[in-house]
């Protein structure tokens, strides 16, 4: 079939070179701040680190909302619920590897259990955190955050979508993960790119496999089935950022027409996103999958780019492992 | 300016009718453990005065009104020790007394441990211990940055003071001065291992506290005149978050269990046989409790 580039992305996204790199943290920054615009409830909370998690522009603009934590990712978690207590809406922000990393009971207890309005912003997830090493690589964050009842777990793909997903997340009303990065990365969704809870997002039609990414991975996922499509296979691409809830219907849906899937995400494929593609197949229509990501193994020192092709993310090992699916294909 | 609602002072009366009714409580906690078959004792008994002074003379709350905006929060940090919580709300009028019969049963809105979906005029969901203190520490932050009256009181153990999260709470308490925030240790000295001098020493905690910034008060915590004293006295602190280090005696009212931390974990009828027969300690337990240990005759006798 012709393959219908979407208009849900940027003209020129393929070339490399000239798409506009933006690092998707610099999404939550914006988006924070038009969460602090809109609605005088929000407050932000953050752990040392108001630079880097882009969080300095809402303190800024709103100090009175804005509280210094210092290192204390468990207090800062379980003060959040107790300020959500009496009615405000209240992010923490971190390194993913430090909240929700060291502090998942309390997000547990105080957030989910109690159903708070707890938004945690993980800050620096996946292996392109590059050169400070595995101990800030977070890659457990999916599992952690997916397994809680109550809890919306948000993984998106751009900067722009991040700030959609922060804005979202605000509105939602109970405890909300969304995890982003700390890389430049492609910006290749648009202002008008629709972004709702518990709906992907098909990028690019195809019948022949599925791959199904979150975060900036989707961004390989388009090449891989570019590269795919010169030996005349078409892939659907699918933007799954709404990890939970997920689209269920879209999935079953590429299941069905695309007979094989891959996914892919910059985290641990036990507990991820592909985890949660491959139970719910797996109960309802199991589907020839593999799924991309890493490998029960923890990162290292190195540069972004460097690691995620070491790590078999990008273009070229997603078709190879789609080439591989395809052979289980009936 | 700091808004406060004074808390009355306490009559000679009025402190008779507490003290009446502090020894009814802990005589519906021992049936109530008793019936549910497993929940902890010498926590809560330690805690029947503390309680009984809480919910009839220092908060402002209304058990018709259970979510009424201005009421005073009371949260639990230590949720294992919630039985004396459910025993006072139940007196005060939250629930009917005979709900308390359905402690940890399934269906019942009195979980194991606190829990503001089945309850929410528990404030908040409790038993992982250091959670409560930080949400005390948040409430309190909005409420004296809204500059409303309603003043936010959180009971701690004092075995819950090791986890780390505490300290945490305690910097950002100091840090933004919550005058309107003031603890409650429940200074009892045991936890499930052992007495917490063998566990893991806690003193000095007076000058812990102090260090971190706080306002430090110490009460016998069976003296409820002196409880509401300092309940008291933390309203004119504006300056300093307050911690209220309350001595008491696990198990208090019962002496088989009192001072052993044997008892923490073990409700009657399941609790260490040295000194009572298990089908005895219920009908000793509360032989104890009318007599006030042997100090009086009990008007059934």
């Amino acid at each position: 079939m012709a393959k219908n580039e979407k208009s849900n992305l940027v003209s020129g996204w393929k070339q490399r070179k000239e798409v506009q790199m933006v690092p998707t943290r610099n999404g939550f920054g914006e988006g924070l701040l038009e969460c602090g615009e809109k609605n005088s409830n929000t407050y932000v909370i953050c752990a040392d680190l108001t630079e880097s998690t882009r969080t300095a522009a809402f303190e800024e603009a709103f100090p009175e909302r804005f509280v210094r934590f210092g290192v204390a990712e468990q207090a800062m978690a379980a003060v959040a619920a107790g300020m959500a207590l009496a009615g405000k809406r209240v992010w923490i922000a971190s390194y993913a590897a430090f909240s929700p990393g060291r502090n998942w009971e309390q997000i547990r207890t105080t957030a989910c259990l109690q159903n708070q309005n707890v938004k945690i912003a993980g800050a620096h997830a996946g292996v392109s955190v590059g050169p400070d090493g595995a101990t800030h690589q977070m890659i457990e964050d999916i599992a952690l955050m997916r397994v809680l009842p109550n809890m919306t777990v948000l993984v998106p793909c751009d900067a722009e979508e991040t700030r959609k997903a922060t804005i979202l997340a605000n509105e939602i009303d109970g405890p909300v993960y969304v995890r982003f990065a700390r890389e430049k990365s492609p910006v290749f969704t648009k202002k008008d790119t629709p972004f709702e809870l518990g709906k992907a997002q098909v990028f690019r039609n195809g019948d022949d496999i599925a791959l199904i990414g979150c975060g900036t991975l989707v961004y390989e996922c388009l090449h891989a089935a570019e590269l795919l499509s010169e030996i005349g296979i078409e892939a659907r691409v699918i933007n799954n950022a709404s990890v939970k809830p997920m689209d269920e219907e879209t999935i079953l849906k590429a299941a069905k027409e695309c007979g094989a899937i891959v996914t892919v995400e910059e985290a641990q494929v036990a507990g991820g996103m592909g985890s949660a593609v491959a139970e719910f197949l797996a109960e309802h229509h199991p589907t020839p999958l593999s799924r991309i990501g890493m490998q029960d193994r923890f990162g290292e020192s190195g540069e972004p780019q460097e690691l995620l092709e070491h790590f078999k993310l990008t273009a070229p090992h997603i078709k190879t492992e789609a080439l591989r699916v395809l052979k289980r294909k009936n | 300016m700091p808004h406060i609602r004074p808390i009355p002072t306490l009559t000679e009366k009025k402190l008779l009718e507490l003290e009446t009714r502090a020894n009814q409580i802990r005589k519906d906690l021992i049936e109530m453990l008793t019936v549910a078959g497993s929940g902890h004792s010498a926590g809560p008994l330690g805690l029947a005065d503390i309680f009984t002074a809480l919910y009839f003379h220092v908060l402002r709350h209304d058990p018709k009104k259970p979510m009424w905006e201005m009421r005073d929060r009371l949260l639990l940090s230590c949720g294992h020790v919630v039985p004396i919580r459910y025993v006072a709300m139940a007196h005060a009028g939250y629930f009917p007394k005979h709900e308390l019969m359905t402690l940890r049963k399934l269906g019942s809105r009195l979980q194991g441990h606190p829990e503001i979906s089945h309850m929410p005029a528990l404030e908040n969901t409790s038993g992982p211990l250091g959670d409560g203190s930080p949400q005390s520490a948040g409430l309190a932050y909005i409420a004296k940055k809204e500059e409303l009256p309603w003043h936010t009181y959180c009971i701690l153990s004092d075995g819950e003071l090791e986890a780390g999260i505490t300290w945490e709470a305690a910097m950002f308490a100091a840090k933004y001065d919550l005058h309107n925030l003031t603890w409650i240790i429940d200074r009892n000295n045991i936890q499930i291992d052992g007495y917490t001098k063998d566990v893991m020493p806690l003193e000095p905690l007076r000058q812990k506290f102090e260090s971190f910034n706080f306002h430090v008060i110490e009460v016998d915590g069976h003296n409820i005149a002196e409880f509401v004293d300092a309940c008291r006295y933390a309203q004119s602190i504006w300056e300093h978050p307050v911690v209220i280090i309350a001595h008491t005696i696990p198990g208090k009212g019962v002496d088989f269990m009192e001072f052993d931390y044997k008892w923490h974990g073990a409700p009657p009828g399941k609790g260490p046989e040295d000194k009572v027969a298990r089908n005895k300690q219920r009908e000793t337990a509360l032989k104890q409790i009318r007599t006030l240990g042997g100090t009086i005759q009990s008007e059934c006798e």
